[in-house]
């Protein structure tokens, strides 16, 4: 069985039908999250903060903040929204008796999830542009960096909701597991001047580590080799999980 | 035939909810599922639409096989499942567009059939308010229209009027009846006699995963019962001599009373009268499919 995507569109349209009627409450707190934060670690931190990275501690923040937002919108998406679909609301049952298959159930879901992602990522990025720490136009080649940060959260993050029992696992996967990354995948502070080069290889597992490498060369300007690894890395972990995935959607909405 | 179940066999592990079924559904009667709960009725309905597959035999739709054309089935069936699948947060005109694109509709053609099938259920009244206002009849109105936004030439419904009010069930058999008159094939699951009797061309009764009898429902009582039946209150010496000297059709005993069978019972009445006097708490009735499924399987069909 492959993938029909018109049917995968019309599970998109699915949550896209819902989205629309709460728009305005989603996007608010995505507004103002960015805001809070660069102003608290930005402007406050960064007053103690004179260089990071060789730039501004703004500076540095903002590009890393864009993926993190990325990240949380896929994030939230396919785990406890996913979950509630599957096992309270039996969406998937009902699409089941129509000509949509487990595998365009899959697509549409990660292809919404990965929408979601581009307007908490694509917000952000607004902001910080509006207020002037997104250096235009270079920058703009961070945007079709948020999807693809979008892609590789909603695979993992996927492949964990189908494979859980119940719905309180997902504390673990946001704390456990999200929260690390947040704090330690380069958004902070330079990985590669706090560790020693073989720890430095070790962190090249962390997923949020890619985007946020490719964003901050985006809003610097510095291409570099590395990316076409960051490039590899988000779309070939993305391609393994959803394959993996996809026995798992069959297994949970077919017997 | 529009579906075909040959030596249909379906294990959860260890557990055998369907065990050597066959099935053959005519086109355009109305087919009726009965059984206990944990029949197996859910699961072989599940098996027609391909959704669940078969351990062992064949499931065939429109001389299809489901295992492996299962999109090209489902685009030509509708199926109400047993559960209400509704959004609740939008109208009934909004959840209709929805399921509509799992079908592939566009417009204009999406909604001149939202329109048709709100005005076959007679769900205009409050196509855009929130569903989550409804009572459980429009509910599950609602919810058989969703199922026939394809137009489907088989309507599967999972026990349609489970915890309706008596106008409700009325209204959604006249709905199933117009449908059959235009030519869909409907099957459905109940546990309901006289839904059964008064819908249903045919009826096969399932009993742990297997069909134990599969007729109309007059020749499933002509066949094992008769078409009368007395009930009166007796032990089982009055039954013993009652049924030697009456000699009925058939006979049940449930707790207490005792279900006599005759296609005239004229006689049994006249004796158990002289017999009992007004003891005992007569009934004549005529015979049903109730009676036959505890003939054939020796439990209550509402599962008591």
């Amino acid at each position: 069985m492959t993938v029909s995507w018109p049917h995968a569109l019309a599970v998109w349209r699915r949550n896209a039908t819902m989205y629309r009627r709460t728009w305005w409450l989603n996007i608010l707190p995505n507004f103002f999250e960015p805001v809070f934060y660069l102003v608290s670690i930005g402007i406050g931190v960064g007053a103690y903060v004179s260089q990071m990275g060789g730039m501004p501690y703004i500076a540095f923040l903002a590009p890393g903040l864009v993926c993190v937002a990325a990240m949380n919108g896929a994030s939230f998406e396919v785990t406890y929204n996913i979950y509630v679909r599957l096992t309270f609301e039996k969406a998937y049952d009902a699409m089941l008796t129509t000509p949509v298959e487990p595998d365009d159930v899959l697509a549409g879901e990660v292809l919404w999830a990965v929408t979601r992602a581009s307007i908490y990522g694509g917000t952000f990025f607004l902001v910080i542009a509006a207020a002037g720490l997104a250096p235009l136009p270079r920058a703009l080649l961070a945007v079709p960096i948020v999807p693809l940060a979008g892609l590789l959260f909603a695979a993992i993050g996927v492949a964990f909701s189908l494979r859980i029992p119940t719905l309180d696992l997902f504390s673990f996967y946001f704390t456990l597991f999200l929260t690390p990354l947040f704090l330690f995948a380069d958004v902070f502070f330079p990985l590669e001047e706090r560790l020693s080069p073989g720890w430095l290889r070790v962190a090249e597992a962390l997923p949020l580590l890619h985007p946020v490498r490719l964003a901050r060369a985006a809003f610097r300007g510095a291409p570099a080799p590395i990316l076409v690894w960051d490039v590899v890395y988000i779309l070939g972990v993305s391609a393994l999980l959803l394959a993996w995935a996809r026995r798992g959607v069959r297994r949970r909405l077919t017997s | 035939m529009i579906v075909e179940l040959a030596n249909v066999a379906k294990h959860f592990g260890t557990r055998v909810a369907v065990d050597h079924l066959d099935l053959a559904v005519p086109a355009g009667i109305c087919f009726g599922l009965l059984g206990p709960n944990g029949a197996g009725k859910t699961t072989t309905l599940r098996m027609i639409y391909g959704v669940t597959r078969p351990t062992t035999g064949s499931v065939r739709v429109f001389g299809l096989d489901v295992t492996h054309e299962s999109r090209a089935v489902r685009a030509r069936i509708g199926v109400t499942l047993q559960e209400n699948v509704l959004i609740d947060a939008i109208s009934p005109v909004e959840n209709l567009r929805v399921f509509g694109r799992y079908h592939l509709l566009r417009e204009p053609a999406l909604s001149r059939r939202i329109d048709e099938v709100l005005d076959f259920l007679e769900l205009r009244s409050h196509a855009s308010v929130p569903v989550k206002s409804l009572s459980g009849g429009f509910r599950r109105r609602l919810a058989v229209a969703l199922s026939l936004m394809n137009e489907p030439e088989l309507l599967v419904l999972d026990e349609p009027t489970t915890g309706l009010d008596p106008a409700v069930r009325l209204a959604l058999w006249s709905r199933v009846r117009a449908l059959q008159a235009r030519g869909t094939t409907v099957l459905l699951t109940t546990h309901y006699m006289d839904e059964a009797q008064r819908l249903c061309d045919r009826v096969a009764i399932i009993a742990g995963g297997r069909v134990v009898a599969d007729a109309s429902p007059d020749a499933l009582i002509r066949q094992h019962l008769a078409a009368e039946a007395v009930e009166v209150d007796c032990t089982r010496d009055e039954e013993t001599s009652l049924v030697r000297t009456l000699r009925p059709r058939a006979q049940l005993r449930v707790g207490g009373r005792v279900i006599l069978f005759a296609d005239d019972v004229a006689a049994l009445v006249a004796e158990i009268r002289r017999s009992h006097g007004d003891h005992g708490r007569l009934v004549v009735r005529p015979a049903n499919l109730e009676d036959v499924f505890l003939a054939l399987t020796g439990t209550s069909l509402e599962g008591s």
